[in-house]
């Protein structure tokens, strides 16, 4: 068996492991053990990337278990997609927090650690109640490193965000009893060949099973009735987590584009793509409603948090699409924005640390580097917006050229360009107040007391995330390739059946 | 009284004294309400390898290896790492909690009273 599949798993776990045992080391061992770690992690999945690019879908039995006994973890593109976006945040959050978040608390680099781990396996594993488990993973981390140095307002909103959690890991759990209780396994591939053949009652059993899941990854990708905890969260997050919660509404989303697919894709018989409608109806409400919301933004913060929430819309409105040619636009946006809506949340740090006013949309303290962090976020809202020369307009034009200009087309049409409309207007009036509104008299006087430069570490995690935002237009050519290919896979799940299914496991080495 | 019956009305009622009490303002019934809600969840797992009174997952000499002679044994498993995680979930929001509530002065789930 090929262990490529393991590694990015592993890599983290150890590391994580280590540093739970070397928190009194000093920072810079503890730092530079995270960071290779994490560098180890992005050989390995690169490593990864190019075996499933000549091998096709790769499968690993943990255990050495059969696959309808055991857990399974499955690589195909898209996983490799998420991964890559993965470990590039992860980097960038690294380095950032090299500016002195990761000394508030001893823990921080092992928690990052784990929610690396956490997040990896969700991309990997191939098993309902395994994905259930990492999710916990990740969860459990990004809960220490989001009250990580906390305040009263981020306990506040920690509290929200726990519970929030946990009552869609509840609702996770009883989705899960409900899809075994109907189909008798919890392997997804397994299950893609044994809800098709589901008699009438168990049918429905399944639906529900699959209805409930479409809740709990909603809630995590911020759908929009269960988007409104998302913008509050984000804005109270530091902004290493806020750089890994770019990645999480996403992860809602991979999981929602994975179920659907697979458990019910196209061989699901009557229950094939029931979910497609709903996803696409819940995207193109939360996109307007996140639009008008970033409207009313007073502070940066949540503003991009309204960001996060409309690109997250967009994606799930050309997934329910349901067409090849509309899942590959989606994957291509979501790679964009996850690394835009990063990078901006950076630099609403940067701008927040520098401001007495902190990010307010208001007549505050003057900036410093005022030319440096203005071209920044020239660039960056031409990124979220989805302007050219940047890979959003890319996005957007292979989205609105694969939209079936009938029907759901007409909305997709008219909602990613109302939404673009809106979008652009909220951010050209909030860089204009931002850089070149004048402080008020009053505070004149304490302007320019904005604590710390950007350091290294920051200025190279911006560059990092910019530098992987310019490579996905400069290489748009090769990734619509890539994603259309992985969108192409998606869509049969007879093959990730018969790979999963087909694979015996190795036989025993011990001596007969 | 059938045990399908019992076990299902058990669970409805654990889970609606869950919903009810995490729908209240405060930290501690929210807690509480989770709670009760997992407990709920992790008998309806259970129920989800179909009820079979007197039977074991274990397997014996001489019976088949048929699920129709043994229960299911995965919906088992299942429970156990649910109860597992949330156990660690509740001390963990508890312990957010307490925080919270010597941070805000105030058990609100808001960090604030209303109004005030």
């Amino acid at each position: 068996m090929n262990h490529a599949v393991v590694l990015p798993l592993l890599l983290p776990l150890i590391a994580g492991a280590a540093l739970v045992v070397l928190h009194r080391a000093p920072p810079a061992v503890r730092r530079g053990v995270g960071l290779l770690s994490t560098l180890l992690m992005a050989v390995a999945v690169a490593a990864l990337g190019l075996q499933v690019e000549a091998h096709g879908l790769m499968v690993y039995q943990v255990g050495n278990w059969p696959s309808f006994a055991g857990i399974v973890l499955l690589a195909d593109p898209l996983a490799v997609l998420m991964l890559g976006l993965l470990v590039v945040l992860a980097l960038a959050a690294q380095l950032f927090a090299t500016g002195g978040e990761d000394r508030h608390g001893p823990h921080f680099q092992a928690l990052f650690q784990f929610q690396l781990f956490g997040l990896a396996g969700a991309f990997l594993t191939h098993d309902l109640f395994n994905l259930f488990v990492f999710f916990e993973v990740l969860l459990a981390a990004s809960y220490g490193l989001l009250l990580h140095g906390q305040g009263g307002e981020r306990l506040r909103q920690g509290m929200h965000y726990v519970v929030l959690n946990l009552l869609a890991s509840v609702l996770f759990l009883l989705a899960i009893g409900t899809i075994y209780a109907a189909a008798g396994s919890l392997n997804m591939s397994d299950l893609s060949v044994r809800i098709g053949a589901l008699a009438e009652g168990p049918q429905a059993l399944a639906m529900a099973g699959g209805a409930l899941m479409l809740v709990v990854f909603g809630l995590k990708a911020a759908l929009l009735p269960l988007s409104f905890w998302l913008p509050r969260t984000y804005s109270a997050a530091p902004a290493t987590s806020a750089l890994l919660f770019a990645l999480m509404t996403k992860l809602g989303l991979y999981a929602l584009i994975r179920i659907n697919t697979l458990l019910f894709g196209e061989d699901a018989g009557a229950l094939a793509g029931f979910a497609w409608p709903w996803l696409f109806w819940a995207g193109a409400a939360g996109a307007v409603f996140a639009a008008i919301s970033a409207l009313a933004a007073r502070r940066l913060r949540p503003l991009v948090g309204q960001l996060v929430v409309g690109s997250a819309g967009v994606v799930a409105m050309a997934v329910g699409m349901g067409t090849q040619a509309a899942l590959a636009a989606a994957l291509f946006y979501l790679a964009h924005s996850t690394l835009t809506m990063a990078a901006f949340f950076l630099l609403a740090d940067w701008i927040r640390r520098q401001r007495n006013g902190g990010d307010v949309l208001f007549r505050a303290g003057r900036l410093e580097h005022r030319g440096l962090l203005g071209t920044l976020f020239l660039f960056l809202a031409l990124a979220a917006v989805g302007l050219p020369p940047l890979g959003g307009f890319l996005g957007k034009v292979l989205l609105l050229a694969y939209a079936d200009p009938s029907g759901q087309g007409v909305v997709l049409w008219s909602v990613v360009l109302g939404v673009s409309v809106l979008n652009l207007v909220a951010l050209a009036r909030s860089g204009s107040r931002l850089f070149w509104q004048p402080p008020l008299p009053g505070a004149a006087a304490v302007a320019g007391s904005g604590t710390g430069a950007p350091g290294l570490g920051e200025r190279l995690a911006l560059a990092l995330l910019l530098t992987a935002l310019v490579a996905v237009a400069v290489l748009a050519s090769p990734l619509a390739r890539y994603v259309a290919a992985a969108a192409g896979l998606l869509q049969q799940p007879g093959q990730y059946a018969s790979a999963v299914l087909g694979l015996d496991p190795l036989p025993s080495t011990e001596p007969q | 009284m059938s045990l399908e019956f019992l076990l299902a009305s058990g669970i409805g009622a654990l889970a609606a004294a869950g919903f009810w009490l995490m729908l209240r303002a405060r930290t501690f019934d929210v807690v509480l309400g989770l709670t009760l809600l997992s407990y709920a969840v992790n008998l309806f797992l259970f129920s989800a390898g179909r009820l079979n009174p007197g039977r074991t997952p274990l397997l014996r000499d001489g019976v088949a290896p048929l699920l129709s002679n043994y229960t299911d044994p995965l919906p088992q498993a299942l429970v156990l790492t649910a109860i597992v995680i949330s156990m660690a979930m509740t001390a963990l929001l508890l312990v957010l909690a307490i925080q919270a509530r010597s941070a805000n002065a105030t058990d609100h789930v808001d960090g604030k009273e209303r109004g005030g």
